[in-house]
């Protein structure tokens, strides 16, 4: 186990900056979610960590050593690729052996590691399978027990859900962090998938551009975001931004309430064209727009259920609404945050 | 009853016409062979009997000739030597090469890759003079082995592109794996991508082979001595006394000779067509 | 594992993980086959220009510098002129008939019906088997006396025996029948390249075409041929580049004859440089092929270039 820490990492294609100067500082132990969406560089910036890409410039240090001309197997990282990267042509058992076999252990060390791993991912009957026989979940249970047999430095993950189905996703994380809490080892998680961020980090690093734009826990990036990107990337249905005074003003819909649950508190009032809504069960979105402010913007409700009734909230129609003012969060014309003016 | 319209039999009728255009036309010509090597030579050349079946009982005359009095054997061991080992040349030299090349992203793979896959285009016909020359200075002329040296010249380039296509579907996952699990470039190569290529390093095995049984202009060019002949050159030009084609041998031979890599072409061409669309159409 | 120390970077030999390093061992991997085809083909390429622009054959082994004058010589030889016409008819022809067989044959294959599997296999025989024997087998069909051709058409009432076409000995005859032998040679090929093209084209552009009104013609000519246009070209590229270049077929069916009807470029190259001895002159004939071959290449490059979807 160890920490990682890159300074100002920068890699170029051709002219073009995929990763535009992370840096980063991630503890031993921690679960660090990279988040961001598709192209923004984030998985480049993994791979250079794990040593598969080179760096244009910049540092990075696992354990406290610098490591930026060390192939992979030198830095003592693991890998967990999109589609787990088994070897098909080996079983199970050969499998998670292979990065003991390549470090020469010897034969009776490996079978006692396998045993280990195995046991402590519970597919110990699975051992003599080809990979091709296993279920999904099987399949990264494999993965993760491969992954762990040399004790790694740390654990790095790209995208590992995204090829299951929305059903197998759900156990499948909790699994991922149940395992990494278990044995405490340095995680770097990459995702595109915010509930994935919000439900498995100890801290989230937003990447937007090659560049981090805020990181925190995830009640530090939900409640308090850095930039109008970190606020409407997070969160579904996302925060609504409205322009006003050269910056903007911004709140969650499920803070956007009828003015009659207001309780005594502090609030800021908006009259509030509802134009449509989606019954969602547990809630209610509703979506419309508030007078005073470009009609073009198309601001949304989370309505709770004593709420869900239709009839209380009818298109159509202007309704008051309020937001609670601890609730507001103000950005200036650059979209960074500012306090309130 | 299903009602039969009049036009759906004629479209029927007319499909099933085409079909056996298609297929006479096609195998005529081995139908011919087949039999003629089968027919005595009195049945043969006699121009009252008709062509297409037997007059006098077949007989396994020609057959017999052709191992016991030509060089015939002789030429199949020729073959085979020469196909064996051109084929392990091309493996050696091709396998790493179309593995860096489909591997290497970027400008130069591709345009290295294209350009090794040009040369196949230079046509021997072109090449045979100098080349004699080089295969003289070699001390290899008259010699089949001449031809295991020139041989190749082409099979390497089609096999690079080729297995350039294989490698090319291969998802990177695995080899990244291994690398990260502590394999050197050399060895994820080694390990992984090797065995997972079987079926593509069959394929390429099996049209190297037939590449060098086909052949036909660098052994006409090269080889002259009746003994040195690989099968192809040798039923071609040697069955000849005088002025007169022994063409119950000559069939015979040619049949030989053609059975096995129809068999080959036959069971590899679906293999060999995802090989080519793999790396031609993108 | 990296030892601990600390965060002062370590020269780390550059030897240590020589076998890593991608630029290394991928210059390393392709470097034999490069090698190969440098040495075999790249220098006996040049040794071909090289003689085309001297003069040197194997009873006067002086190497002169003579410049152009070879081209000059075989350009003022009226056989030559009969030679390069006749290359380019055998291509265009042989490849034609090859197309159109291929298209059509390839549509038949299309629909699965009992015994594809079989037919399948017939129809690529004359692609798969080696060039010089299935020409013999067409030499013995075409032979003067015992053709099975004729007989047919004898038995047929079309001619009678006084008549027959000799195939091989008439200078038009002669040249169809190579053109014959080479298309059915090469629409086995065209089948498997269209085959290829077809079933690569999505099925649903195929269905809109059809559920926007288009028949059967309108929807091969205008939305499929398009789509399949650029493997083909590819087809082309191999087939015209093979038969132009071609010598087995003439060598073995006509010798060239009769009196050069049927001499082709690769053929007069074969018979001048290697037959006659006159490297030069055999030399220039077989460079001739050259201008029409890089004019074809690069055409048809662009051309898939500029439809890569």
């Amino acid at each position: 186990m160890a920490a990682v820490l890159t300074r100002d990492i920068v890699k170029k294609f051709g002219e073009v900056p995929a990763v535009n100067g992370i840096s980063l500082n991630i503890p031993d132990g921690e679960f660090m979610v990279l988040l961001g969406p598709s192209g923004c560089g984030k998985t480049t910036y993994l791979r250079i960590i794990c040593g598969l890409e080179q760096q244009t410039s910049g540092d990075l240090l696992i354990g406290g050593n610098i490591v930026n001309e060390l192939p992979p197997r030198a830095r003592g990282v693991a890998m967990m690729f999109q589609s787990y990267g088994l070897y098909p042509h080996y079983t199970v058992r050969n499998n998670i052996a292979f990065p003991l076999k390549t470090q020469r252990v010897p034969r009776v060390e490996i079978d006692k590691k396998v045993e280990w791993a195995s046991q402590l991912l519970g597919i110990k009957r699975l051992l003599d399978r080809k990979p091709r026989e296993l279920s999904g979940g099987e399949r990264q249970r494999v993965a993760l027990a491969r992954a762990l047999v040399r004790e790694p430095t740390a654990l790095l993950l790209d995208e590992p859900l995204s090829n299951l189905d929305a059903k197998l996703r759900a156990s499948a994380r909790l699994e991922i962090k149940a395992f990494q809490q278990r044995v405490g080892l340095t995680t770097i998680y990459v995702t595109h998938d915010q509930v994935e961020a919000m439900g498995m980090g100890d801290r989230i690093a937003v990447i937007d551009g090659g560049r981090v734009r805020q990181v925190g826990t995830p009640t530090e990036i939900y409640d308090d975001p850095a930039d109008r990107f970190v606020a409407t990337f997070v969160g579904t249905p996302p925060m609504n931004i409205l322009d006003q005074n050269g910056g903007a003003v911004g709140f969650r819909p499920e803070n956007f309430l009828p003015k009659d649950m207001m309780e005594d508190q502090s609030f800021a009032e908006f009259n509030f064209r509802v134009d449509r809504s989606e019954y969602l069960g547990s809630e209610r979105i509703v979506y419309g727009v508030v007078e005073g402010f470009d009609p073009k913007q198309i601001v949304t409700a989370k309505l709770p259920p004593a709420h869900v009734d239709e009839a209380s909230i009818r298109p159509g129609e202007w309704h008051p609404f309020a937001v609670r003012n601890a609730a507001l969060r103000y950005f200036d014309a650059d979209g960074n945050r500012a306090s309130r003016h | 009853m299903a009602r039969i319209t009049a036009k759906a039999v004629a479209q029927e009728t007319s499909f099933y016409a085409a079909v056996v255009f298609f297929v006479v036309l096609a195998a005529f010509p081995f139908y011919w062979m087949l039999i003629t090597s089968f027919k005595t030579n009195g049945d043969l050349y006699n121009v009252t009997n008709i062509p297409f079946w037997f007059n006098d009982p077949p007989t396994l005359d020609h057959f017999r000739y052709l191992f016991e009095k030509t060089l015939f054997t002789t030429w199949l061991l020729n073959s085979l030597i020469i196909g064996v080992v051109v084929t392990l040349i091309t493996l050696v030299t091709a396998l790493p090469a179309a593995y860096s090349l489909a591997r290497m992203t970027g400008r130069n793979g591709e345009a290295l890759g294209i350009g090794i896959f040009l040369t196949y285009l230079v046509p021997p016909t072109l090449l045979f003079l100098p080349l004699s020359r080089v295969i003289a200075m070699l001390g290899l002329q008259n010699s089949m082995w001449s031809l295991v040296v020139v041989y190749p010249t082409f099979t390497i380039p089609f096999c690079t592109w080729l297995l350039m296509g294989f490698f090319k579907s291969m998802p990177r996952e695995i080899e990244e794996a291994a690398i990260v699990d502590g394999c050197s470039l050399f060895g994820a190569f080694v390990k992984m991508a090797i065995p997972l290529s079987v079926p593509g390093i069959l394929t390429t095995v099996i049209f190297t082979f037939t590449l060098t049984l086909q052949e036909f202009v660098y052994a006409l060019t090269f080889v002259s001595a009746s003994d040195q002949k690989p099968i192809t050159l040798g039923v071609a030009t040697d069955l000849i006394r005088g002025d007169v084609f022994y063409w119950g041998e000559i069939m015979a031979g040619a049949l030989i000779a053609s059975i096995p890599v129809a068999i080959a072409y036959n069971l590899f061409l679906d293999r060999f067509i995802s090989g080519i669309t793999g790396g031609a159409v993108k | 594992m990296v030892a601990i120390a600390d965060s002062v970077p370590k020269p780390i030999s550059r030897f240590r993980f020589i076998l890593d390093r991608r630029d290394v061992l991928g210059a390393l991997f392709v470097a034999p086959a490069i090698l190969y085809v440098l040495l075999l083909v790249g220098v006996p390429f040049l040794m071909a220009i090289y003689y085309s622009l001297s003069a040197y054959t194997i009873y006067n082994p002086e190497w002169t510098f003579v410049g152009l004058s070879n081209f000059v010589d075989i350009l003022e030889n009226p056989v030559f002129k009969t030679t390069l016409y006749n290359t380019f008819i055998f291509t265009f022809g042989s490849q034609m008939l090859g197309l159109v067989l291929g298209k059509f044959g390839a549509l038949l294959l299309l629909r699965p019906f009992p015994g594809r599997k079989i037919v399948r296999a017939l129809i690529i025989l004359p692609w798969a088997v080696p060039v010089a024997l299935a020409t013999v087998a067409w030499q013995w069909m075409f032979d003067s006396l015992y053709s099975v051709i004729n007989w047919t058409l004898i038995a047929a009432g079309l001619i009678d025996r006084a008549n027959a076409p000799n195939w091989l000995g008439n200078p038009d005859l002669a040249m169809l029948s190579i053109i014959v032998v080479n298309g059915w040679r090469f629409f086995p090929f065209a089948i498997v390249i269209f085959l290829a093209g077809i079933t690569a084209v999505p099925q649903d552009v195929i269905d809109a075409a059809t559920v926007d009104g288009a028949g059967f013609w309108r929807r091969n000519y205008q939305i499929i041929l398009p789509m399949i246009l650029p493997i083909m070209t590819i087809g082309l590229v191999f087939g015209i580049v093979f038969t132009f270049t071609d010598l087995s077929i003439v060598f073995l069916m006509t010798n060239g004859g009769p009196v050069g009807a049927t001499s082709v470029l690769g053929f007069a190259g074969f018979q001048t440089g290697i037959v006659s001895g006159d490297v030069s002159h055999g030399a220039a004939i077989s460079l001739f092929m050259l201008p029409v071959l890089l004019v074809i290449v690069v055409v048809m490059l662009r051309f898939i270039r500029r439809r890569e979807i």
